[in-house]
Parts: structure tokens; C-alpha cells; sequence
């Protein structure tokens, strides 16, 4: 009979968000399966995201290895290839951690790979039916994965809500690892980012811009509409990209995480490594597309020009 | 160092904007301007460098027919010496693991002591690179932002949640998948392209990389694209409408009763 497992992502003791996120995900495929949680890592802080665990997954297998203490994909995934038999499916986050891991682990285990999932409708035999995005949100796809030799599945973070019922009772079985843990890539070290010349997460007021905003020169737009409503200019990714702003405006996964009284997303599509990093806030998205995905989770949206809307604006707030 | 940079042909998606066709089933394919997938572009533009920087030399490769000549010749013109298209009816319908089987199969014509994706295309998955690393035995490493190299071994840097860098030695020959800002990719112009317009681009089959039919396209995939959709999405943003003049008007009011004019 095939297992249900999910994997755990933590950090100084504390689970990630997605840790019961996975669990919600789990039941879509089955509401009456016991899902096993996986933890890899090592000491005290491995031991407390167990006893954690414990309380929503019916079974927490734990893997205490000196050699997993700081989240290695190749060796974790020595570990799971162990672990993971025949038709079994891994739930795993898509995040910068699940990318790295579930491909080559989909390949170790001679199971199909799905990856950035957004919903699950359900199995139907031997076909696990998933709902994907393409194109930063702008179509959905209908996707099926034949689970006959199991799968390797990435949730999208934050699309599950996570399952807070706590009351599986569970308990840990330890479990060790019999293969070599030496690896062709060694962790070094985590190196933070600068400051940047402005806190991006202190300011209430956030005129964002996206690609929309099209060239450099028109940063100072966004920039002049800013100093007149007394807010601070944040960005996309592709404007750090472009080198245009500093990485430390950036907003999303991969940048700050805000959460201002209010948001403009000026040019910006609304994928969801944007959206991620905007945990609450009015927004305000203004895009010439009116089909920009951004229109679905912004409080008032505009179709316009930012390059013409942006003046007009900070003409009139001027006048006040 | 010879490198091999593995490129991808697809909607471009600052270009275009993304619809469902009439019939509801696919997107709108009429118009669509096709580029060569953003991700690649950073990748080749680091090829190129640290070529510069150590010597050896890039060469492109794309799975398609005729069409991906173009993203090839691009990416050559920007400065990779070689370019292989794989083209075969056997490669059609492949799911990731189809496309990483053929990719294997060029690799293994070759002698590369680094190989690089992408870290993503255009349908999101994130994962050529890593399972072409696995069924190759080499190891990899995803979301790379920086690149430093050794003797026998890179270091590297991976960016993870937050625009944390983590920096990790990786032994070669390896797999990387690239992150978009990892570089400023040079611009190319027409002349650049015409330079490069009469270079041969060797096409290689199924039974040229001699790999089974049968592991690959439609029939081997386990993971496929039904159709393209549009959920109901709820009612999402209250639109403004009007002039530009009531537009702003109203956003005026809405700014000052949520506190965002101080
Ligand atoms: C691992 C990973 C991490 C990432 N982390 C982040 C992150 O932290 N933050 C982040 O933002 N992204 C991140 N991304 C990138 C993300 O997937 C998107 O590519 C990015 O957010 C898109 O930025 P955008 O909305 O500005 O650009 P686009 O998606 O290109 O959207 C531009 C929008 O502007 C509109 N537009 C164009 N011109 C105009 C105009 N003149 N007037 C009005 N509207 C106009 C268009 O209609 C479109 O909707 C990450 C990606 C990966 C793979």
C-alpha cells in the first residue's frame, strides 16, 4: 500500500509554514490517509520540531544525522531514497529548497515530478489530478500525473491552508540512514544581504513598481509620485534584476517581506513570488493589462498607462 | 572549461499578455512573440564570462524543430561558439523527465565539464537541470546567483528565501541551473545575429544520441498538460472607472481613508 509522506522544512527549531500546509495537500489526495512527516537534521532543535510535528502528523519518522544539520538536498536525498518504496508519494514545499531536491529526487526514486502545484482535484485510478499555473499566474492548466510508480509532488507555498486541527497524537520513531552522507556539493555559508539606504518594511506607504515601468529613466516617476504621497519606491524582481533599484527594495520570496498600511503595484503581473513577500495591506495595483492577474488580489485596480497615470497623479495630490 | 548552456524557445512573456483561446481549451497562440526563455539568457551570458575569464568554450543546445535556429543563433551570436538543435517526432509530447533523457544523450556526445539550465521556462516546473544531474550522477545545485571558479571544484552561490545567498563548493563536473540576475546579459544587435547566420548547426535524432524511443515523448510521460483554463476567480480588485480626472479623484479618496497620503 503506498505511503503518504510530507517533509518537513525547519529552521532554528520551528517548523516552516508549509510544514501543515503539506498536510491539507495530503488529504486532497487521500482524507483518510495517515501521512507520514519526514525531519532531517540534527540535535535539540530537530528533536522539538518532532515533538512538534507530533501533535498534527499521526507519524513523524526522524532522521538525526550530524551530517543533515544544516538542509543539504543531496544528502537529504540519500536519505529519503532509502525511506521512499515503490508507489509511495513525497509531498514537498516549492520553495528554493523543494526546487533543489524534488527533481533529482524524482529521478533517484523512478517516480513522475509535478512541480509548483496549486490545487489537487483528486485521484481517479492511477491519475492524481493537479491544477497548475503558467505564465505568472495569467492561465491555469488541468494536469495529470499517473501516481502507478508513485510521485514526487512540489506544493506551492501558501496555496494549502495549513491544517491547524492538531489532533493526530502521534508519535516518532527514529530511523538512521545507512548510506555514505559525503556529497559532491558542501554548504559553506549563508551570507545576508547589505542594508540597503532605505527600510522598505517601515514605511506605511509603498509605491511599487514593476516591469511595467519599462525603462530606467522612468524610475524617478514612481520615485516623484512617492515623495509627493510622503511613501517609499519598492520593486519587482526584474528591476533589481535590471540593476535599476537596489536588491533591498525588492519585494517578494526572494526580496523583504512588507507589510504597509498601503500598497501600490504599479506595472507589476502579481505572481506569486511577488505576492508572497506582501503580507497585508490595501492594495492598489494599476496595469494596462486588464486581465493582470494582480486585478485578482488587489482591493481597487486601474487600467492604465503607469507612465501617464503616475504624473496625473502626483500632479493632483500636489494641488491638495 | 567547455560548457554546455541548454536554451528553451517561449512565449514572451514581457511581450505578450497571456490569454485563453475562444474555444477555452488552449491560449491564444496567434501573435505570440517568442524569445529565448529569460532564465537561459543569464545562463549563457555566465557561460560566456567565465569562459572569458578560464578559457574552453560555450556551446547552446535547444530541443524544437526550424524554429529554435533562431534563439540558437542569438545566443551564439552573444557569444557561444557552438550550437546543436535536437529535433526528431519521437521528442514531441516529452514531460520533463522525456526532455532530460534527450538532453542526457547530448551531453554524453560531448565531454562538458559544466552544464547549465535555466533555473525555470515558461511552464514553471524547475526541474530539467535537476534531474538531468541525477541521471547523470554529478551533482547539482539550483537557483545559482554567483559563480567563482576552482580547480576541479566552483564555488558557488545559491539564492534562497529572503535574497539570502548560500555559498556551497560544488565538485565538476556538475549540473546549475541559473537565476535570473546573476549577470547583466549583453545586448544583441542585428549585426551580431548576421555574423553567426551562416555557421552550421549540427541536428541531431533519437538514434543519433542513441536513446530509447521509447523513454521518451508522449507515450513515456507520466505528467501531462490537459488543457489551459480559467478558474471563476471571484469578483478580485473594485475597478475604477471613468475619466482619468474621476479615476484619480476617487483613488484620491481611497488613499486619504486608508492612510496613504500623509
Ligand atoms: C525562485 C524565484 C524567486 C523569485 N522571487 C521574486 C521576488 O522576491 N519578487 C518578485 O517580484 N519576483 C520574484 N520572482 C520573479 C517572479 O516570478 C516574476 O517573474 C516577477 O515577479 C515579475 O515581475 P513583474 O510583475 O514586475 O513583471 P511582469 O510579470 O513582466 O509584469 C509586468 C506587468 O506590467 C504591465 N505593464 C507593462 N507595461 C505597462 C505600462 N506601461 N503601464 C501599466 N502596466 C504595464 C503588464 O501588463 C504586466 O502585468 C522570483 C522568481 C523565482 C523563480
Amino acid at each position: 500500500m503506498a505511503k503518504l509522506y510530507a517533509y518537513i522544512s525547519h529552521k532554528n527549531g520551528v517548523a516552516d509554514d508549509t510544514a501543515l500546509e503539506l498536510l491539507t495537500a495530503a488529504a486532497k489526495i487521500d482524507a483518510g490517509a495517515s501521512v507520514t512527516a519526514i525531519v532531517t537534521g540534527s540535535g535539540a532543535d530537530l528533536d522539538k520540531v518532532c515533538q512538534e510535528m507530533a501533535a498534527s502528523y499521526k507519524e513523524v519518522l526522524k532522521i538525526d544525522n550530524e551530517a543533515m544539520a544544516y538542509p543539504n538536498a543531496e544528502i537529504i536525498r540519500k536519505a529519503l531514497v532509502e525511506i521512499i518504496k515503490d508507489d509511495d508519494i513525497v509531498l514537498l514545499p516549492h520553495d528554493t529548497f523543494g526546487m533543489d531536491l524534488g527533481p533529482g529526487l524524482s529521478i533517484k526514486t523512478d517516480s513522475p515530478f509535478a512541480a509548483d502545484i496549486v490545487d489537487i482535484e483528486g485521484v481517479d485510478g492511477s491519475t492524481l489530478k493537479l491544477i497548475r499555473q503558467e505564465f505568472a499566474g495569467q492561465v491555469y492548466t488541468h494536469v495529470t500525473c499517473d501516481i502507478s510508480s508513485g510521485a514526487i509532488l512540489n506544493i506551492r507555498p501558501g496555496v494549502c491552508k495549513a491544517d491547524e486541527s492538531k489532533a493526530a497524537g502521534g508519535s516518532v520513531t527514529e530511523t538512521s540512514v545507512s548510506a555514505d552522507l559525503s556529497a559532491g556539493r558542501r554548504y559553506l555559508e549563508t551570507v545576508i544581504p547589505e542594508a540597503g539606504d532605505v527600510d522598505i518594511t517601515k514605511s506605511d506607504v509603498l509605491v511599487s513598481v514593476g516591469r511595467g515601468i519599462e525603462d530606467e529613466e522612468n524610475i524617478e516617476i514612481a520615485q516623484e509620485l512617492a515623495d509627493a504621497m510622503g511613501a517609499v519606491v519598492s520593486c519587482s524582481r526584474p528591476i533589481v534584476d535590471a540593476k535599476w533599484l537596489e536588491q533591498s527594495r525588492q519585494v517578494g520570496t526572494s526580496g523583504k517581506t512588507v507589510k504597509p498600511k498601503v500598497y501600490m503595484a504599479m506595472g507589476i503581473s502579481g505572481s506569486f513570488q511577488h505576492l508572497g513577500g506582501i503580507k497585508g495591506g490595501f492594495m492598489i495595483a494599476v496595469n494596462k493589462n486588464p486581465k493582470a492577474p494582480i486585478f485578482q488580489v488587489a482591493n481597487v485596480g486601474v487600467v492604465a498607462d503607469i507612465l501617464e497615470f503616475m504624473p496625473e497623479l502626483t500632479e493632483k495630490i500636489g494641488d491638495l | 572549461m567547455e560548457i554546455l548552456v541548454c536554451i528553451k524557445r517561449v512565449p514572451d512573456n514581457e511581450e505578450n499578455e497571456i490569454e485563453l483561446n475562444s474555444a477555452g481549451n488552449d491560449i491564444d497562440r496567434d501573435d505570440l512573440v517568442y524569445s529565448v526563455n529569460e532564465w537561459d539568457n543569464y545562463a549563457v551570458e555566465e557561460a560566456i564570462q567565465i569562459v572569458d575569464n578560464v578559457g574552453g568554450s560555450v556551446t547552446v543546445v535547444s530541443i524544437g524543430d526550424e524554429e529554435v535556429d533562431e534563439v540558437l543563433r542569438r545566443e551564439m551570436a552573444m557569444g557561444a561558439e557552438k550550437g546543436i538543435m535536437l529535433t526528431d517526432d519521437a521528442f514531441e509530447g516529452s514531460d520533463g523527465k522525456g526532455i532530460a533523457t534527450i538532453l542526457k544523450g547530448v551531453v554524453e556526445k560531448g565531454n562538458y565539464d559544466l552544464i547549465m539550465t535555466g533555473a525555470q521556462a515558461d511552464e514553471g516546473y524547475a526541474q530539467i537541470g535537476g534531474m538531468l544531474a541525477a541521471m547523470m550522477d554529478v551533482p547539482f545545485a539550483s537557483l545559482v546567483n554567483k559563480i567563482e571558479v576552482g580547480d576541479k571544484t566552483l564555488k558557488i552561490g545559491r539564492e534562497i528565501e529572503g535574497g539570502n545567498q548560500e555559498m556551497n563548493e560544488i565538485d565538476l563536473p556538475c549540473v546549475l541551473s541559473i537565476q535570473t540576475g546573476i549577470n547583466e546579459p549583453r545586448y544583441v544587435g542585428i549585426r551580431g545575429i548576421r555574423k553567426v547566420a551562416s555557421v552550421e548547426i549540427p541536428e541531431f535524432g533519437a538514434s543519433d544520441l542513441g536513446i530509447d524511443a521509447g523513454t521518451i515523448g508522449e507515450a513515456a510521460a507520466k505528467v501531462k498538460r490537459v488543457d489551459y483554463f480559467m478558474p471563476d476567480l471571484g469578483d478580485g480588485a473594485e475597478m475604477l472607472e471613468g475619466s482619468t480626472e474621476e479615476i484619480i479623484d476617487k483613488l484620491i479618496e481611497i488613499l486619504k481613508a486608508n492612510g496613504g497620503l500623509s
